[in-house]
């Protein structure tokens, strides 16, 4: 039987960006359709009827849903093109990669989502010492190695990896900071992901981001200016 | 030094449901209670991002965060699958654990606490929460199907705590006309052994949730 994937996905959401990486370093083709989240399919609706949110990633006519899902969902399905897999074999290395994945989820993203929203300066400032916080403990458990793997790409490093684009739109003028003066290592890490093709394919231009967020927030009245 | 010990708190559900996936496989461990109001520097050690129970520690190496020790304690161990073989059902397992973390367990919570007009919101939210765990377990006697798995286990607040929350505080939420299937699956659940054996005695419970009202309704 042939494998049919499809896509549901929003281009600016940095859920569907790890998942659209981890499908390129797995090689799958598939199909992708890009939702109107003020106007959602009946597709996505009846794929996703609990949540209604994106990316939902429908194997042969079935859908999984949550991005950490369908990554370990693709990865338990098939190798990558090396014949391996994003996650350790190891059960305690795995844990731990899950452990930070979902560390991500909660803080980090909740970080990034009150610096895209912040209404006055001081909102800001707290989000981004927030997500600093965040980023020097994932810093920390990159240490030397070149990937969150080590030597090659892991589950970690494609969980945190749809945030690639955001960090350089961070830095382009995003936030007040620059996340390459206070993460180093962490911005080495993510240009050299974004050197990978799966990455540089799948991920929004940091510039277009950039613009998008911004315009985002001038269409709610939220001021860009301090 | 034991190979398996486990960080916890006796009255938190997040900390049984560990203690289950334990017994689940037969494993052995040392349990070590934790005080939250006055936490060891070796819980803090062990968990410093969250600084929280349950933490499993496995030859000197920890693990937080109660599903994905749930998830490493069947990798780990031989023994009754806790969640499925097949991927498909992994991810349905992992989908409906976190919902349960997520969606559920902050509104039921809210709702037994809360008065008025955020009583009202959060039960609205808990109930279209429960609806699709109702629609979830349908014809089933567990959500893992003939056996307890995940999200039985993640469960465990929906089957036991909040029940005996509700009684308390006089919320009727999980009703047995509105959510037969809910009610059904509870009763089987906290019949089976291992999972009576990892539950807190009721009167202790009640007694802490008592206690909740009687803090609330003191004067400030």
């Amino acid at each position: 039987m042939s494998e049919e994937w499809v896509l549901l996905d929003f281009r600016p959401s940095m859920f569907s960006y790890r998942v659209k990486i981890a499908l390129a370093e797995k090689g799958i083709s598939y199909e992708c359709r890009e939702e109107d989240l003020r106007n959602k399919s009946p597709l996505l609706l009846e794929m996703n009827p609990v949540h209604k949110k994106i990316p939902v990633l429908i194997h042969n006519g079935k859908p999984i849903c949550e991005s950490v899902n369908i990554i370990q969902y693709i990865d338990e399905v098939c190798k990558d093109k090396n014949g391996l897999q994003f996650l350790p074999s190891d059960p305690y290395e795995k844990a731990q990669a899950r452990f930070w994945a979902d560390f991500i989820d909660k803080k980090l993203h909740v970080a990034s989502m009150k610096i895209t929203w912040h209404k006055t300066k001081e909102e800001l400032e707290e989000a981004e010492k927030e997500m600093i916080d965040c980023l020097k403990l994932l810093e920390q458990e990159l240490g030397d190695k070149p990937y969150f793997g080590g030597e090659r790409l892991g589950y970690l490093d494609i969980v945190l990896g749809g945030f690639c684009s955001w960090f350089c739109a961070i830095d382009l003028g995003l936030g007040n900071i620059s996340i390459d003066a206070e993460c180093s290592k962490l911005m080495e890490w993510t240009k050299r992901c974004m050197e990978r093709e799966s990455f540089s394919k799948s991920l929004e231009e940091p510039h277009k981001l950039h613009d998008f967020v911004v315009q985002m927030r001038e269409r709610w009245g939220l001021t860009n200016k301090y | 030094m034991a190979e398996v010990k486990m960080f916890g708190a006796w009255g938190s559900p997040f900390s049984k449901r560990v203690e289950m996936g334990l017994k689940l496989k037969g494993v052995e461990y040392e349990y070590i209670e934790e005080d939250l109001n006055n936490k060891s520097s070796l819980l803090l050690n062990y968990n410093p991002v969250h600084k929280k129970v349950p933490v499993l520690v496995h030859n000197g190496k920890p693990i937080a965060e109660s599903l994905i020790i749930l998830e490493y304690i069947d990798e780990a161990w031989e023994g009754p699958d806790i969640l499925p073989k097949d991927p498909y059902e992994r991810a349905n397992a992992r989908f409906w654990a976190k919902f349960i973390d997520e969606k559920c367990m902050p509104p039921m919570w809210k709702a037994c606490w809360s008065i008025g007009e955020e009583r009202a919101k959060a039960k609205e939210e808990a109930s279209e929460a429960l609806k699709f765990l109702e629609n979830e377990i349908n014809g089933q006697k567990f959500f893992g199907g003939d056996t307890i798995g995940l999200v039985d286990i993640a469960a465990n607040f929906i089957g036991y705590w909040f029940r005996i929350a509700e009684e308390i505080v006089g919320l009727e939420l999980m009703t047995q006309d509105k959510y037969p299937n809910l009610c059904k699956w509870a009763e089987e659940y906290c019949k089976c052994s291992f999972v009576k054996e990892n539950l807190p005695p009721k009167d202790k419970l009640a007694d802490i949730f008592k206690g909740i009202i009687q803090a609330q309704s003191a004067p400030k």
